[in-house]
């Protein structure tokens, strides 16, 4: 018994952090900034000073975003000496978008099935005129 | 050549599926709403689960109501129909999560010869679309087998 409620708590609770961090990583993605220091970062690593200068920003600022994507997993940063490094981090946009790819493909299957069904009421409708 | 299915999400609790079917409205809303036709299309073959039963009441304040055929027993899917606009627009609501489920919406537009089919799905919270989602993380294996019909019928296209 206690194994089992000790499962469904173990569940429970990686649901729970697995919830926070998607709901972080879309949080931070809403932002077109943060996109493109994405996007700047998938081309090459860069300093947070690079980022604020690219992004005609102050230094304060451009440490805020990077910060929301740190904490969202989306991008990791590492300090050496006095540059602040910023690269992609260990949670990739894939993991965000593939369960809507999944949920794509059913709505394709299930659609492409409907385009059959619709041909044979055209065939129907067209027969009985 | 198939129409391509799009699906997005607006935010933390919408999603957004989108299609075009070579088709009237008229004929589109026909196969939305006649338990007959739903249950040639609504399950789709590759995925393998047989439907029991489909019964559609397509009309304000009638429901719907699908039985699948899943192990170790029955799973029905059902909810209400809340707006029923004959050719472009019908809202239903998905009760079998209680109140977790999302309110669906679909509108159909009509260009030429063709109809865009828009159905917007609202969920009450962003941890209701999370347990929605959860459902199609568990289903790896006929998205597999699904995966593969789908190369199978590209090749041969």
């Amino acid at each position: 018994m206690r194994s089992v409620a000790g499962s469904l708590i173990v569940n429970h609770m990686v649901q729970l952090s697995r919830t926070a961090q998607l709901d972080a990583a879309f949080a931070a993605l809403a932002d077109a900034t943060r996109r493109g220091v994405l996007e700047q970062l998938g081309r090459a690593d860069a300093s947070i000073t690079d980022l604020a200068e690219r992004f005609d920003m102050t230094l304060t600022g451009m440490k805020k975003h990077v910060g929301v994507l740190e904490d969202a997993g989306l991008v990791a940063t590492e300090k050496v000496g006095r540059v602040r490094t910023c690269r992609l981090g260990p949670r990739q946009l894939d993991e965000v978008t593939a369960w809507i790819d999944r949920y794509r493909q059913m709505w394709s299957a299930r659609f492409d099935e409907l385009d059959q069904v619709i041909e044979d009421m055209k065939q129907k409708e067209r027969s009985q005129r | 050549m198939k129409n391509e299915t799009r699906v997005e999400q607006k935010s933390d609790r919408e999603i957004v599926i989108t299609r075009t079917f070579n088709a009237s409205a008229r004929i589109v809303f026909e196969a939305w709403t006649t338990g007959e036709l739903m249950r040639r299309w609504w399950v789709p073959k590759s995925s393998g689960i047989n439907l029991l039963s489909c019964e559609v009441d397509a009309r304000v304040g009638g429901g719907y109501r699908f039985v699948f055929a899943t192990e170790p027993e029955p799973m029905a899917f059902f909810g209400r129909y809340l707006e029923v606009s004959p050719y472009t627009r019908l809202v239903w609501t998905n009760d079998e999560s209680g109140d977790a489920g999302q309110l669906s919406t679909l509108t159909l537009e009509e260009h030429g010869e063709t109809t865009k089919l828009v159905l917007h799905e609202v969920f009450p919270s962003a941890e209701a679309l999370e347990a929605g989602r959860g459902a199609y993380d568990g289903m790896p294996e006929s998205f597999a087998q699904l995966d593969a019909l789908l190369a199978e019928r590209m090749m041969r296209a």
